[in-house]
């Protein structure tokens, strides 16, 4: 016999909706993607391994929530409190539900309001050792376990800086609707549970019968007609809830679980959007954390156009130009976001749409012959700015011996990266066309350059048939092969990752090890993925120099905590932007180097800084 | 007529009451910082572009406050965007910016 109350009805109607609701928009969000993408999900699929991989992440990220727990512990244990807890009191109270079966149809709602249904006593010692003392008692530690989660989640309301953070979104009104509902979830299953319990005297578990067994002494009444309130509460939050939930930030959770497949199928966001950004923008969560990392935000007091406002434009599909063009791109907001939303792909394809109608002609460029190497050098536009590292770069190449081309010494043509930041990809084309001729004819083997910046658009947009290294990657190679020998300055440095280097090429180690092996290395707060941008971004188009300089400033103050003597970078365009502001010296790791070779000296200030010899 | 090797400059009078000045207040709202500039030319000794080209960002400022704007529409598509004018800046103008407005104008009003 199918047990059934007609209490259920609100939590059945909202589970039928939100389940119709989800459908069709992952019906919309695969049907909606490009045909390539199509063929990776169905591949992807197919693939046990793949399916493996993204039910792991869905396990770490959706239910445990890692990344929050390394970011915050009070956070992550709130998050998993809630996702875990709920998981598994579904999870399990299907299980135990199976033991009292109603009907052979387990109805949805049968396992959720299970002990409406069934109240039997445990009467006998020995009863307290069976399956279903056992199952009670791990249901009411699982509901103990989210209430203690909705008590941080309450002091969180209060008290975020406890939980590491500083700034958050405000919520909607369907938000607030929902998140009363969430909240009131737990609290009414616990009543509704204790009173049942407590009226017959039995049912419930550690928490819920003695609970229900002191509520039922002290309310005067009828404990059953209190006890069918609440399972009538219960099931009203819950299905508003469920209906809720494709209005408000909480459909973050169904859109992530998809988000985390497509990406395991390798799919990525398309240069001028897809439905992939779709489903990305639906799965942030509007926590705000992306607020918090923002240097515009906490260096130069800029808001409104952090990650989540921008993705809430691309959710409703009005993104402001202000909100687009104004931004670092320097990617701290990525590395920071918990659902790994690529919000530096969602902001450039919005600046296409701005940039892209702007023709430019580079016709006057004309293919001369540069000639042949083994190694070929680009120093890029901005070490042009910063000649002593050009001119370090070529006495380390002289040093060591190499047989090396200054591609760019009269002059460079840019790599094209800047016109991409602004978002003329098809100039930028232009440019990486040309530059790629240009490459190839000296038929190198490498490609060695001194700007992270065009080192990011080397990789990612040239698909050339060589090696391409940042210098300080191929120094250290140098070094390691002994063809050039170092002697330690020691001195005391901090070293900045350049952004385009550290978050957009992931190197980190290289620049620290040659760095180790010359100078005394101290540490520096935010340091790695977690580094400071220094306010130079070509990808800032629209703000004042001024604004820009407070973010210099305060990026220095910060790497210049420890007192080094020399601030070293890896980037002529962070160099050149924090000597606006140093009072510490800033120098390139290639003069570092340079200057670390015996015999060789690039600057004067090495000779005040030894002893002079004294002529005999 | 003989040549006598003699000419005569050809007439560089601006005529302000012919002039196209809604460019130059275009760009100057889209950028205000463009106030500050001196015309010291740091940026055009300084420009990629220019090392390949006779592209002269200083020399198209000027062209557009003059209310002249046609030979700024072909000479704007040469500049690389790469932004070492705006890093040599003394005044603080925020020239990538500026390249752009300066598009945009010429996009809005033809």
């Amino acid at each position: 016999m199918i047990k059934f109350n007609l209490f259920v009805l609100p939590f059945s109607l909202g589970l039928i909706y939100i389940a119709w609701s989800i459908g069709m928009h992952y019906y919309r969000w695969i049907k909606a993607l490009p045909a390539v993408d199509k063929v990776k999900l169905s591949a992807g699929i197919r693939n046990p391994s793949k399916i493996f991989a993204s039910l792991k992440e869905i396990f770490l990220e959706s239910l445990i929530h890692r990344k929050l727990w390394k970011r915050n512990p009070m956070l992550g244990y709130m998050h998993m409190s809630f996702a875990l807890g709920w998981f598994l009191l579904i999870v399990i109270g299907n299980l135990e539900s199976r033991i009292y079966h109603g009907s052979h149809i387990n109805a949805p709602y049968y396992p959720i309001f299970l002990k409406f249904f069934i109240h039997d006593r445990l009467v006998l010692f020995f009863e307290i050792f069976t399956v279903p003392a056992f199952f009670r008692f791990i249901m009411d530690f699982i509901l103990l376990f989210i209430l203690s989660g909705l008590v941080l989640a309450m002091i969180k309301r209060k008290q975020s800086k406890w939980f590491g953070m500083k700034q958050t979104t405000n919520h909607s009104l369907f938000d607030r609707i929902a998140l009363t509902c969430l909240w009131l979830i737990f609290p009414m299953r616990l009543l509704a549970e204790s009173y049942t319990a407590g009226f017959f005297g039995g049912g419930g578990g550690f928490l819920t019968q003695n609970l229900g067994r002191l509520l039922f002494s002290v309310t005067p009444g009828s404990a059953e007609m209190i006890a069918y309130y609440f399972w009538w509460s219960y099931s009203l939050v819950l299905g508003l809830f469920f209906i809720m939930i494709p209005n408000s930030r909480y459909m973050h959770i169904p859109s992530e679980l998809l988000l985390i497949v497509f990406r395991h199928c390798s799919i990525q966001p398309r240069k001028w959007g897809s439905s992939f950004s779709s489903l990305e923008a639906n799965s942030c969560s509007r926590c705000g954390i992306c607020i918090d990392a923002c240097q515009l935000n906490f260096a130069a007091g800029i808001s409104g156009i952090q990650a989540v406002y921008l993705i809430r434009g691309q959710r409703e599909q009005y993104i402001p130009e202000n909100v687009a063009m104004t931004c670092m791109l320097c990617g701290r907001c990525q590395e920071a976001c918990p659902v790994g939303i690529k919000v530096d792909s969602l902001r450039l394809i919005k600046r296409r749409e701005i940039g892209s109608g702007q023709v430019s002609s580079f016709s006057y460029l004309s293919n001369s012959r540069p000639g042949f190497a083994d190694v070929v050098y680009f120093a890029g536009c901005m070490s042009h700015l910063t000649p002593t590292i050009t001119r370090a770069m070529e006495g380390i190449f002289t040093e060591a011996g190499v047989n090396y081309l200054f591609l760019d010494r009269g002059g460079s043509v840019c790599c094209g990266r800047p016109l991409m930041l602004a978002g003329k990809d098809k100039q930028a084309n232009e440019l990486i066309e040309f530059n790629k001729i240009l490459i190839r004819q000296t038929r190198a083997k490498l490609l060695v350059t001194s700007c992270p910046i065009c080192y990011k658009v080397f990789r990612e947009e040239y698909n050339l048939p060589i090696r391409i290294e940042h210098h300080s990657q191929y120094i250290l190679d140098l070094v390691k092969d002994g063809r050039i020998a170092l002697q330690s300055q020691h001195r005391k440095v901090v070293y900045h990752d350049p952004c385009d280097l550290g978050r957009g090429g992931n190197i980190y180690n290289a620049p620290r090890e040659l760095l180790g092996k010359i100078s005394d290395l101290l540490p520096s707060e935010n340091e790695r993925a977690d580094a400071l941008c220094c306010g130079g971004s070509l990808g800032l188009l629209n703000t004042p120099v001024s604004k820009k300089d407070e973010v210099t400033k305060n990026a220095l103050e910060t790497l210049l905590k420890n007192r080094p003597d020399l601030l070293v970078t890896a980037c002529p365009l962070c160099k050149k932007t924090f000597s606006k502001h140093s009072k510490t010296e800033v120098r390139d790791i290639a003069e570092m180097v340079h200057d670390a070779i015996p015999g060789r000296q690039t600057r004067k200030t090495r000779i005040v800084n030894e002893p002079e010899a004294v002529n005999s | 007529m003989p040549d006598f090797g003699y000419t005569i400059t050809k007439d560089r009078q601006l005529d302000h009451d012919h002039g196209d000045f809604r460019y130059i207040s275009l760009v100057r709202s889209f950028e205000p910082s463009l106030d500050l500039c001196i015309g010291c030319g740091s940026c055009s000794a300084s420009c990629s572009a220019a090392g390949f080209t006779d592209f002269n960002i200083r020399k198209l400022h000027t062209i557009i406050r003059r209310g002249e704007v046609e030979s700024v529409k072909t000479e704007l598509k040469k500049c690389m965007f790469c932004g070492k004018c705006q890093l040599v800046c003394p005044r603080g103008v925020n020239l990538r910016n500026l390249i752009m407005a300066m598009n945009r104008a010429i996009e809005l009003l033809g």
